[in-house]
């Protein structure tokens, strides 16, 4: 692998670290709170680290899928871990294993807490609490493919390893456009967020912060009620911006380039809105009786399904006190989680459509032997290998949801708790049911525990096979040839 | 620019490559979906799967907002329909890869009535440059400027050459010779050379001059400068063909070694005068009978690569003649350059090549001050052609006193049609266009070069 490309890549993500960490800090400037200097120091190391290890530029720019892969997981490993120091120097989280938890959390966009009283917290942290919401939503490296002109053949194996769904593509031919259009779409969502908010009666820090949080699909909110005692009006825009965020990005894409019939042509995103309206009014006939109006008893069961389904996890009610089919429905949307290509997590919709095609031709095939059957998406064929990884996904996400709800009822909670809480965290949603419900938290989980849940976190966001190519030997293995890669760059030096 | 490439295959992956780097916005189309995927790894391009000569495909793949369309695929008339299509869709340039026989002697026909920018035939173009090597035998390679009234020659320094150990401002005075030596390859340096520099043998020089004075100074060398008058040519594709054709035009004797019978009548049938041998090329009795040892020049260019280098190397060892050979995967080239085999021909690169010297052109028409550039040394060297304004900044000041930036040179300078190769007190004046030869890469202009 091509070491020095990987240091250099790091180094690009840690400075960039520093570069958003200052923004924490000119918040505290202006609520003239200490805790600044925290996020102050961290950011001038990040500044300092990140462009020491960039000043010597690699000699090759080779990366292959492999080193792509390790290059995120570690660019993501490395956020966190530096992402959460500021949360331990200003004791506000005093321990790390509680602070790495909590900003694993907000840069996968899931918005599980530790933290039991949310108020309390300064102002500068809170919003660095939410705007890794918005750094995690649409991805670091793709914010440095589209800013750094690190041009080469390798970044396409960067985004598609941080870039969800299971087949990712270019939107115009370059990389780096295609990054910077992403972008560009995220933030002019982001804006008119912020000032439909801000027209609809919150001040500007609160309706940026609770904007990062929309948009990243994250979930953090300012106050321990959530959304909860927020008026209808806001939280109907959160509604709105909930589901336009988990919208597959390629079908704005497509309607700013004047293919608006194309756009709603996407087969992924029908689906996606069929499921939502769909359960949205199958939870408000299962609820209307708590309601005094059936608007009253739509409108919460539709931010609930947004809430679960683009895995944001803003809360309006507690749910845990719901009849079980409307739990059942929401449990099933945890699974299913966005649109690929959004800022969503979950299994996505592209795949759950793939996977219900490819049983159906199976059944299909069942009953005549001989049939040659293809799975379409879009109009389009999909080769054998998109399904293949489609189903092998499967595979791994359950065995990953088995291995860590055993691991993590060594605590000793219900298995609703468990099963919710890795549910909850794998998919990137934030809270599940039970102990985890929309009024609990994390907190009570043993160290151990917590770890399974940061990983599984990451997991889910990075689209578990990153993460999973860690674990390969072949990936340490840093000899090639007879000498070791150390000899070769000391002989080329 | 907005390009398509249509066809995944050496030349279209060598086209994407290329355009990709020099930062154009490029999509392939393929119908193998692998060809697209691996394609689209290896570099940026936005990879469609499809038929190219599909509307609909060409659609996807933006063709109405494109500027060109490479038709490069194996099948010629899949690539008039894709060029055909394009131009009614998307209005954009095209250009298309013809190779059949048949249409060469109505490719203009074609091309005009067809609305094409540019055919290409990879076998007609190898063909050129090969017969433009026998021309002038001694070099490795002949690159020509300022509309052919400038030549670059590339030559590779024998042990015991009277430059050897030469420093480079001392040649004019004792070769009386204008020429200029632009670049100079050692081992894997490419090097702007200046007046201190010393040559060594075994450097790969490449030396500018008009036609005439290069000849001269070949000659004061002591260095063969005719044609080969004398060819022997192993394998008789259509490649051979093509340059048969040509070589018999200028007088050349040509023999053809070729193994199947029914290849040879149809050669004797549509070259009468060539001498067509029925024979295995690779039997080593074979070549030795039919004079192997005392031809100027043999080229092998049979259908394998493996046949042709192993050849070539054969015919090193026995003979001085002037070797060319023929080389189909353009992916081991730097390995096959150090085997020393003469002169080696890449028919899919030099399609590739002369396709991008296009869209270059086309591309630097549209507002640069660059009248065309050109890529040397495995694209190491620039050399571009610069118009000179009123206000530019190099007019009216010798070159001598010129602070020109390192590892840049003014190669020739072209003042009312007359071509002349600089010296210290050559003064550029408005109106001239001037080379400047450079190994730094993204000039636009040619206060650039200066410091």
């Amino acid at each position: 692998m091509n070491f020095s490309i990987i240091r250099y890549i790091l180094s690009s993500v840690l400075a960039f670290e520093g570069i958003f960490l200052l923004l924490p800090c000119a918040v505290g400037a202006i609520y003239g709170e200490r805790e600044a200097f925290a996020y102050l120091f961290v950011a001038a190391l990040s500044i300092c680290f990140g462009f020491l290890g960039r000043v010597k530029k690699p000699k090759s720019k080779e990366i292959y899928s492999k080193g792509g892969l390790v290059t995120v997981s570690f660019s993501w490993i490395l956020l966190s871990l530096v992402g959460a120091v500021p949360f331990v120097l200003t004791g506000e989280i005093p321990r790390y294993e509680d602070a790495l938890f909590e900003v694993i959390s907000g840069l996968t966009t899931t918005g599980a807490s530790i933290l039991n009283d949310v108020e309390a917290i300064s102002r500068c942290t809170a919003f660095w609490r939410c705007f890794t919401h918005w750094i995690g939503g649409m991805g670091v490296l793709v914010l440095i493919l589209a800013i750094l002109p690190l041009s080469g053949s390798y970044n396409m194996h960067l985004m598609r390893a941080e870039s969800p769904g299971p087949s990712v593509g270019k939107l115009v031919p370059k990389v780096r456009q295609t990054a910077m259009i992403l972008y560009a779409i995220y933030g002019v969502i982001t804006v008119v967020e912020i000032v439909a908010l801000m027209i609809a009666g919150l001040p500007l820090f609160d309706a940026a912060t609770l904007t990062f949080a929309t948009v990243g699909t994250g979930g953090f909110g300012l106050l321990n009620s959530s959304i909860a005692s927020y008026s209808l009006a806001i939280q109907i825009i959160f509604t709105i911006f909930m589901l336009l965020s988990s919208i597959n990005f390629s079908v704005y894409y497509l309607i700013l380039v004047r293919k608006a019939g194309e756009a709603f042509r996407f087969e992924e995103m029908r689906w996606f809105l069929a499921i939502v309206f769909g359960s949205a009014l199958l939870i408000t006939f299962n609820i209307k009786d708590g309601f005094d109006s059936l608007f009253m008893a739509f409108h919460t069961a539709l931010f609930q399904v947004a809430t679960v389904i683009s895995t944001t996890g803003f809360a309006t009610v507690d749910f845990n006190l719901w009849p079980e089919f409307s739990k059942s429905v929401l449990l099933f949307l945890m699974f299913v989680g966005a649109c690929a290509g959004s800022t969503g997590g979950g299994f996505k919709v592209s795949r759950l459509m793939l996977l219900a095609r490819s049983i159906k031709n199976e059944i299909i095939c069942v009953a005549h032997p001989r049939t040659v059957k293809k799975v379409h998406m879009n109009g389009r064929m999909m080769s054998e290998t998109v399904l293949k990884t489609v189903h092998v996904y499967l595979g791994a996400y359950v065995m990953i949801l088995i291995v860590s709800v055993i691991l993590i009822s060594i605590d000793g909670f219900d298995l609703e708790t468990n099963f919710s809480a890795v549910m909850a965290t794998l998919n990137n949603i934030g809270p599940g049911f039970g102990k985890v419900g929309p009024t609990g938290n994390f907190s009570g989980f043993s160290v151990f525990s917590k770890v399974v849940l940061m990983f599984d976190m990451l997991a889910g966001r990075l689209e578990l096979f990153p993460i999973l190519v860690l674990f390969h030997p072949g990936i340490w293995q840093i000899k090639y040839g007879w000498r070791s890669d150390r000899e070769v760059s000391e002989q080329e030096a | 620019m907005k390009i398509i490439i249509v066809g995944c295959g050496n030349v279209g992956a060598t086209l994407a490559e290329q355009l990709d780097k020099e930062g154009h916005d490029v999509t392939v189309i393929d119908v193998k979906e692998k060809l697209v995927n691996n394609l689209s790894d290896a570099c940026d391009v936005l990879g469609v799967v499809g038929n190219g000569a599909s509307y609909s495909v060409q659609m996807e793949a933006d063709v109405n907002h494109a500027d060109i369309l490479i038709a490069v695929t194996g099948s010629d008339e899949l690539n008039l329909l894709c060029c055909l299509i394009a131009k009614k869709a998307g209005g954009c340039h095209t250009i298309a890869r013809v190779s059949n026989p048949v249409y060469s002697r109505e490719i203009s026909f074609i091309r005009e009535e067809l609305g094409l920018s540019m055919i290409i035939n990879p076998q007609q173009a190898a063909a050129r440059e090969m017969a433009r090597i026998l021309k002038f035998p001694s070099a490795l390679k002949i690159d020509f400027f300022a509309k052919s009234r400038a030549e670059l020659v590339t030559y590779r320094l024998e042990e015991g050459s009277p430059l050897c150990n030469m420093q480079l401002k001392n040649m004019g005075s004792r070769l009386k010779s204008s020429v200029l030596v632009a670049i100079v390859e050692r081992e894997d340096q490419v090097i702007i050379p200046n007046g201190e520099f010393e040559l060594k043998a075994k450097d790969i020089i490449s030396i500018v001059g008009t036609p005439v004075k290069t000849i001269e100074f070949f000659r004061k060398l002591g260095i063969p400068t005719a044609s080969a008058r004398d060819v022997i040519v192993v394998g008789g594709g259509r490649t051979t063909i093509y340059l048969a054709k040509q070589l018999l035009e200028m007088g050349v004797r040509v023999k053809i070694i070729e193994r199947d019978k029914e290849r040879c009548d149809e050669l004797s049938e549509m070259l009468p005068k060539a001498t067509i041998i029925n024979g295995d090329g690779t039997d080593k009795e074979l070549l030795m009978e039919e004079g192997m040892t005392r031809t100027e020049a043999f080229l092998s260019m049979t259908d394998f690569d493996e046949e042709n280098i192993m050849l070539a190397l054969f015919a090193k060892s026995l003979s001085r003649a002037k070797l060319i050979t023929k080389v189909h995967r353009v992916a081991y080239d730097e390995i096959i350059d150090n085997l020393d085999v003469g002169s080696v021909v890449y028919p899919k690169f030099i399609t590739a090549e002369t396709i991008i010297k296009y869209i270059r052109a086309m591309y630097n028409s549209m507002g640069s001050n660059i009248e065309t550039l050109y890529r040397l040394c495995d694209n190491r060297v620039e050399a571009l052609e610069f118009y000179i304004k009123a206000d530019s900044p190099v007019v009216g000041i010798p070159l001598q006193d010129l602070k020109l930036k390192k590892n840049m040179l003014i190669g020739c300078i072209t003042h009312r049609g007359q071509v002349s190769i600089p010296k210290g007190q050559s003064v550029i004046e408005v109106g001239d266009t001037v080379i400047l030869i450079t190994t730094t890469t993204g000039l636009h202009d040619i206060r650039d070069a200066i410091r």
